[in-house]
């Protein structure tokens, strides 16, 4: 038995009664909320939590799924390192994401080869095995950046190199919080990352934006008491940072694997796809790493991958908006007729953490009350002279 | 739903997953190869019903026939091998269209050039192995090499032939009926994932292949008119047998998250990868629909056999949400999508 | 956004430790985590490394957590409000 499981469902009824009384009490409709982080989604999905929620209640998922705001030319990188011949590895959810020509598993039907690993240290393991240079295709956001930090710090083989997409999550906040249209009145952060980060590392955001913020577990019982905590820190108008997580997250963080990845890592700029230049979004290897990374180490040809024009499809795709938490899957005219998981055209859909795999994986309508209702995820409503975006009926 | 357009089309891993993809190149592509005019007639399953087998009327039996190619790897696997995946997997889609007693099966076999012989050899005790506890023989079959390079190892196909008095489909589920699972789910597609990512576990989870022909039979035997519909959960898992039936019968079917039956391993090593037991491959399982007052007595010939100890009563089919399944979580209710192309460990 | 698995440890040497998922054991890293491991500890594993220690005495504290956002939210204890609840299903029941 699992002590660390917390899923008693009285409990969670007191919470989902305590939420209504709160949401009430707030008087608007919908109090809108974010979270960031892709596995908080895939734990509301799995435990059917949207459906126990108070229908005042919006919880968006924001831009927290790292494969589905990779941008594409950091796709490319990698598909077109794989099909110049260099051993790619990866993890399981990127190699479906596609680029501007195809995915790493076109790559691999075209002759590729690029293995899936459940661990960077496996690939580390990987090029000690074999003779050919293997290039480890880094994403995921700064919980899974520490873990290649730490294969990078630990005498890695002489063909072993990383070509980093890691992201960084906490730029994005503020980055939301400016978009026009955005109504978020609080965030749920994510609170694996904040096990690394700390607490703290919301604070300046909260003091600037006065929006609250709530680390939260992912146990169907600490998103509940999370989301209480910040419905109601929105209720009495605190703009503080609250950690309903403290069993993995303290307010200075995990200072070893901090220092550990700032060593190895360092942030830039970059766009994050769909969205917006994200300052301090991505994280790249510092210069005294040159000799670990693949941008480095090979000359990777993306020209030669855009022979063929970008299809019109991902003209029309809206992940971006999507991912911003302005516009829900519903919306999208690709949604569920060209763009399914089988053949997806925007991220959204590839990972499978990305809101639009996660509406279709749970057949369109996260929010089931009653099987044949169309309730689902609500959009943020747009503001007076941008476009407008309807509410979202699927 | 529109057609999917696609401008270079190449077959992809996801077209052999099971799932939506593999349909999808069957329908437009196989079946329309294949399509008889004028339509076949009334004593005839054939392609299009697109059940575990096909089958025709012989007097007043049915032959059954079924058909089915192993490409796994690794070639061994805690728990079994390609050899026990090819006995079992034929004979568990003949014992799906009720046809328990198997009248012969063919293997044929294609080997890359420099295949071990050892391996071979293993293989083959395996099937044998797997032929005895499903009282099957291999009565005839094909060999061909093909040079380095030109194909991956060994593939095996085996084609089984049955006869059966009455058939059992897959289409047939009534709003009612409660389903059945004949024992633990997740643990073949568990244990291959495991292995094929390295995930390094310490002790290693086991397949579950087997051939459960015999399993079936004490269901039969006990009452085979309340056993309304049956499918083996393989690729795809449970969630993509559901679904199929579900849709194929026009009624819904809610299940028990609490009432599904996993191993603590299963469990613990699909909390890992991110990935849900019910859509993850079963070779040694099926689900059935049972008339609602029967359930209990199937549910006990089941678990009196040596293979159904952990079977269990999973949910109930309804006349409200055709085509839909639906799992209650205990905390709300969400809907078990069609899974489809290759699942993935997720990482974050 | 990342799938933390939580886990208790087993066996430990330099670098790694072997950890219990409640139903399979797997070697993991520990030099990420900020604090020593013991066996008997639990961790937070992400893709093959430990990066949390979580205490033991965590566990009761989480719970707590959530009692006591209840007992704040309504002014009663959890106690009170499943009587509150039995009540209401009693008072449904008659009328």
């Amino acid at each position: 038995m699992n002590p660390l499981e917390f899923r008693d469902p009285v409990r969670a009824r007191q919470l989902t009664d305590a939420l209504e009384r709160t949401v009430n009490a707030i008087g608007r409709n919908p109090v809108s909320v974010m979270h960031v982080c892709g596995s908080h989604e895939q734990a509301i999905a799995r435990f059917g939590l949207r459906a126990t929620l108070p229908r005042a209640l919006n919880v968006i998922m924001g831009p927290g799924c790292p494969v589905c705001i990779t941008d594409m030319p950091e796709i490319d990188e990698g598909v077109a390192l794989a099909l110049q011949g260099v051993r790619v590895a990866t993890y399981g959810d990127m190699v479906r994401v596609p680029g501007s020509a195809g995915s790493l598993a076109d790559a691999r039907a075209a002759g590729a080869t690029v293995d899936i690993v459940y661990s960077v240290a496996q690939a580390a393991d990987l090029a000690r095995e074999v003779k050919e240079e293997v290039v480890f295709f880094g994403t995921g956001f700064e919980t899974t950046a520490v873990a290649t930090a730490a294969v990078l710090l630990d005498d890695p083989p002489p063909n072993f190199s990383v070509l980093s997409a890691h992201k960084f999550i906490p730029p994005v906040m503020e980055i939301v919080s400016e978009m026009p249209g955005s109504r978020v009145e609080g965030f749920l952060a994510a609170g694996h990352a904040a096990t690394i980060t700390g607490s703290g590392i919301f604070e300046p955001f909260v003091e600037r934006h006065h929006i609250p913020v709530v680390v939260a577990g992912f146990e169907p019982l600490d998103i509940l008491a999370a989301l209480l905590r910040l419905t109601e820190m929105i209720r009495d108008g605190q703009a503080a940072v609250s950690n309903m997580f403290p069993r993995c997250v303290t307010r200075d963080g995990n200072r070893v694997a901090q220092e550990q990845l700032w060593k190895v890592f360092r942030p830039i700029g970059g766009r994050w796809r769909g969205i917006a230049h994200i300052p301090n979004g991505n994280l790249r290897l510092r210069d005294e790493f040159a000799h670990l990374d693949a941008r480095k180490r090979f000359t990777i040809d993306v020209g030669a991958l855009w022979h063929r024009a970008p299809s019109s499809l991902v003209r029309q795709c809206i992940c971006g908006n999507i991912m911003a938490g302005i516009a829900s899957p519903g919306d999208c005219p690709l949604f569920g007729r060209e763009c399914v998981p089988e053949s997806p055209v925007g991220a959204c859909m590839v990972s499978s953490e990305g809101t639009c795999k996660i509406w279709h994986q749970y057949g369109g309508v996260p929010d089931l009350r009653a099987p044949s209702s169309n309730d689902c995820l609500r959009c943020v409503p747009a503001s007076p002279g941008t476009t407008d975006v309807k509410g979202g009926v699927a | 739903m529109s057609a999917v357009v696609q401008t270079d089309e190449r077959i992809l891993l996801q077209h052999g997953a099971g799932g939506r993809a593999m349909r999808r190149l069957i329908e437009e592509s196989f079946h329309t190869a294949f399509t008889f005019t004028p339509e076949l007639s009334a004593g005839i399953i054939g392609l299009a019903a697109m059940d575990d087998g096909a089958a025709v009327r012989v007097g007043d039996q049915w032959l059954v026939m079924t058909t089915d190619s192993h490409v796994i790897q690794p070639l061994f696997f805690p728990g079994g091998d390609i050899g026990r995946l090819a006995i079992s997997g034929t004979v568990n889609d003949l014992a799906m269209m009720g046809a328990t007693d198997v009248l012969g099966l063919t293997c044929s076999v294609v080997m890359e050039e420099g295949f071990s012989r050892t391996d071979l050899e293993r293989i083959l005790a395996s099937m044998r192995q797997a032929c005895d506890e499903a009282h099957a023989r291999v009565l005839t079959g094909d060999t061909k090499v093909m040079g380095k390079g030109e194909i991956d190892g060994i593939v095996i196909n085996t084609t089984g032939v049955a006869m059966t008095p009455s058939l059992v489909r897959d289409c047939t589920l009534g709003a009612g009926d409660r389903i059945i699972v004949t024992g633990t789910i997740g643990d073949h597609g568990m244990a291959v994932m495991a292995m094929r990512h390295g995930l390094a576990l310490d002790a290693p989870l086991a397949s579950d292949v087997a051939p459960i022909n015999g399993l079936i039979h004490a269901a039969l035997a006990w009452d085979r008119r309340v056993i309304t519909a049956m499918k083996d959960p393989t690729r795809g898992g449970v969630a993509s047998a559901l679904h199929e039936m579900a849709s194929k019968s026009h009624v819904g079917i809610l299940l028990e998250e609490s009432a599904l039956p996993v191993r603590p391993e299963t469990r613990a090593v699909s909390e890992l990868v991110g990935i849900d037991p019910l859509l993850i491959a079963n070779e040694g399982k099926a689900v059935l629909g049972v008339k609602a007052a029967f359930a209990a007595g199937v549910l006990n010939a089941l678990r009196a056999h040596p293979l159904g100890r952990d079977a269990a009563i999973i949910g109930t089919c309804t006349g409200e949400y055709p085509g839909m399944v639906v799992l209650d979580t205990g905390f709300g209710r969400r809907l078990i999508a069609e899974p489809e192309g290759e699942l993935l460990p997720r990482i974050c | 956004m990342c799938l933390g698995v939580p886990g208790r440890v087993v066996e430990v040497d330099e670098m790694t430790a072997v950890v219990d998922f409640w139903g399979a054991k797997r070697r993991v890293r520990i030099d990420l985590c900020d604090e020593p491991v013991q066996p008997g500890d639990y961790v937070l594993n992400h893709v093959g490394f430990a990066i949390r220690r979580i205490p033991a005495e965590d566990v009761q504290t989480t719970i707590e957590l959530y009692e006591q956002l209840l007992r704040e939210s309504t002014g009663q204890g959890p106690e009170d409000l499943m009587a509150a609840d039995v009540r209401a299903e009693i008072e449904a029941g008659r009328s």
